[in-house]
């Protein structure tokens, strides 16, 4: 049975499922015991925003609470995917990565390499991502194109609570490391998500919107303003094609292909910041597959080249607006008209 | 004066879950004189896309519905009357229908569906209707409530009318031990009793059909008429490789070229049917119910289960319905049947309750009201 809930109770109940499902399944992150009920300090926060609330109360001590120290409780989980166990480390914020980058990029995404495939490393690392809450610079980033650099490493970014929980349940049986990225702006979004467990697999995107005229790829809470952007353009009958990519790494490039290849228009949307990022990465393999199906120049709409500001009026302008989707999507019109 | 010669053209409402409707093209002009079964105007849903038929002749008057726009169930989209009835008499019948708001039913929509809980889980249904008899739909491999979404208004107006998804299938339980025909058999007949159905007409689809035959043998008193669509269990000769493909599909590419095999214009496999069917196998269980369910229904393109003597000798009124064009179960099994009433239509596929809807609907009715 389906019923509406939160994204932030889809990914509590995926975890919940899968840790009823598979004894295997344990949990690492500060703070993320707490909020079972118990007196003091046993009934903190369950995370920071309270994601893994109520777990300690049914799975004990599968939950850890660890020191402040990323690096460590990291490296701690990729020693027990590797021996067997399948842990989800909760980093907080994805910003936080950094002083684990040698576990991540050089230890976890490694293992099945350099070990001729013995070793598996069935590693969760959920983080919160996104801009937009008033947490300024060191809290707020997209750092998505950072893990689909590396190979060995799966990235997802969900943009919405069915899709969150099919997608968790999939990375946590998945046996290698997975960087699953929550935005924080949607949390609060909610939609139809059944109470039994699925997964969702890798490598699919999403279209959420079918339309002739132009094709907007979009991926977390950036799906939303292209949704809010193509709603806008169907006044001006100006008819959107929104595809949702669920997946970073792998990456369904061949929906998004076909998707061109019918209506010949491109807007990459992305909050990471321009260079190098999951949007300049479809652009160019767009560019170079199906140069031909093209009838414009392809288009991005991202964040500036700088960092997260703290300022609230200067962080809204900062993430990509539905209005400024909009303006991408006639650029790449009114250059036909031009011609 | 009054609106009495006006007859409205809405924008239909095909099954439990469509809330708008976009029409792609009309097919009349204004001035046209239509007979009943007439295509008056394309319409697409999120699932599927299908024509709007005419059930009353007349002369088509007005397109009040645009192309490539969006309405709800239930808006005017177009007006039929007499040529005699004046332009004026239907501008002000337009002004003053009441067009339903946008999304205000929603909660509606969704409370439509219950849940009946058996013994081995709970089964997925809807009710919608009255009348002295239960007309119970039941849908085949891999199918679940919504195959019948261009069925149930039809047959609601004269039957209480069930719908529910098989053990395995849709938001039903999924852990089914015995995946057979039988097995199917005795959870429809536990779904029956929870549900208070003491007996009723059933309709099955493909498998369902097979369903609807064990049902009869096992529980004969519970079973009033059969209408058996594109039906299983008649013949040898089964499409495995769609049985097979469709089960092992989990991405929209490797499922596309299936389910277009179930229909007689592979249009009909659009993308939001795709995803929905998609959602469904993606449970946990739903496959390995599904691969369950192969193992014992065919091997090798060859049904395990033949029940048509249960035909020959049946006390009870039995229609088959068959597509020409059907790529799963061959057209000539049913065709071949003698002791019941067979109605083979030449356009649709293995979904002929998907793809001739308003036929269908017609021949089920027919055929119901001569059961008593």
């Amino acid at each position: 049975m389906a019923r509406i809930i939160s994204m932030k109770l889809a990914i509590n109940e995926a975890i919940d499922q899968e840790m009823t499902r598979d004894p295997d399944v344990i949990m690492m992150g500060e703070d993320i015991v707490g909020g079972s009920g118990g007196d003091g300090e046993m009934d903190a926060w369950g995370g920071v925003l309270g994601l893994t609330k109520g777990l300690y109360a049914k799975h004990g001590d599968r939950l850890l609470d660890t020191p402040l120290s990323e690096s460590a409780y990291v490296g701690a989980a990729i020693g027990a995917a590797t021996c067997g166990l399948r842990p989800i480390a909760e980093l907080m914020f994805i910003d936080f990565m950094g002083v684990c980058f040698d576990q991540i990029f050089n230890q976890a995404a490694k293992f099945r390499y350099m070990f001729g495939g013995r070793a598996e490393t069935p590693l969760v690392i959920r983080a919160m991502v996104g801009a937009g809450f008033r947490a300024a610079a060191q809290h707020s980033q997209m750092l998505t194109p950072i893990f689909t650099h590396i190979p060995g490493l799966k990235v997802i970014c969900p943009s919405n609570a069915y899709d969150a929980k099919g997608l968790l349940i999939q990375a946590i049986r998945d046996n290698d490391p997975v960087i699953f990225c929550e935005h924080k702006n949607l949390y609060a979004h909610e939609c139809d998500v059944p109470v039994e467990s699925y997964a969702i697999p890798f490598g699919e995107a999403n279209v959420v919107r079918e339309g002739k005229d132009v094709t907007i790829v979009a991926y977390g809470l950036m799906v939303h303003r292209a949704l809010e952007a193509a709603k806008k353009l169907e006044a001006k009958r100006i008819d959107c094609e929104v595809i949702d990519l669920r997946t970073l790494s792998p990456i369904d490039l061949d929906t998004v292909l076909e998707s061109v290849r019918s209506t010949g228009r491109l807007v990459c949307v992305d909050e990471a910041h321009p260079r190098c990022s999951i949007a300049s990465d479809i652009s160019a393999s767009v560019a170079q597959q199906a140069f031909g199906s093209l009838k414009a120049a392809i288009q991005m709409v991202t964040g500036p080249h700088c960092p997260v500001p703290f300022s609230p009026s200067l962080e809204d302008f900062y993430i990509p607006s539905a209005d400024a989707i909009c303006a991408a999507v006639e650029r790449t019109l009114v250059l036909e008209v031009a011609e | 004066m009054s609106f009495e010669q006006i007859t409205p053209i809405v924008m239909p409402k095909w099954g439990l879950s469509m809330r708008e409707g976009r029409i792609t093209k009309w097919h009349v002009e204004p001035g046209a004189t239509i007979t009943v079964g007439a295509e008056i105007l394309d319409v697409e849903t999120e699932k599927l896309a299908g024509a709007v038929e005419a059930t009353d002749p007349g002369v088509f008057r007005r397109k009040v519905g645009e192309c490539e726009r969006v309405y709800p169930v239930k808006a005017l989209i177009g007006i039929m009357a007499p040529i005699d009835v004046p332009d004026s008499v239907i501008d002000d019948y337009v002004a003053a229908y009441a067009n339903p708001d946008e999304g205000s039913d929603d909660e509606a929509v969704e409370s439509k569906y219950k849940v009946a809980n058996l013994e081995l889980g709970p089964i997925r249904y809807s009710v919608s209707g009255a009348g002295s008899q239960d007309v119970l739909l039941i849908h085949g491999f891999g199918g679940d409530v919504e195959n019948w979404m261009f069925n149930i208004d039809a047959l609601s107006e004269k039957y209480r009318v069930f719908t529910f998804d098989l053990p395995g299938h849709g938001e039903s339980y999924k852990g089914i031990d015995d995946a057979s025909v039988p097995g199917y058999a005795k959870a429809v007949l536990a779904f029956m009793t929870a549900v208070g159905i003491q007996s009723a007409n059933l309709v099955g689809h493909s498998m369902g059909g097979a369903i609807a035959l064990q049902m009869l043998a096992s529980a004969p008193e519970r079973v009033l008429s059969l209408t058996l669509i594109a039906s299983a269990a008649i013949g040898t000769q089964i499409n495995q490789s769609y049985l097979e493909g469709f089960a092992r599909a989990n991405s929209r590419k490797e499922l596309k070229p299936c389910v277009e095999m179930l229909f007689a214009d592979p249009a009909l496999a659009s993308r939001k049917l795709l995803d929905d069917l998609l959602k469904a196998k993606r449970m946990d269980g739903a496959q390995l119910a599904l691969e369950k369910t192969i193992a014992s229904f065919a091997t090798d393109g060859a049904q395990q289960l033949i029940l048509i003597h249960l035909i020959e000798g049946a006390a009870r009124p039995v229609l088959a319905i068959h597509g020409r064009r059907d790529q799963i179960i061959p057209v000539e099994q049913s065709e071949s049947l003698r002791h019941a009433k067979v109605a083979i239509l030449e356009a649709p596929g293995h979904m002929p309750h998907v793809e001739a809807a308003r036929e269908v609907n017609a021949l089920i009715l027919e055929h119901l009201s001569k059961v008593n």
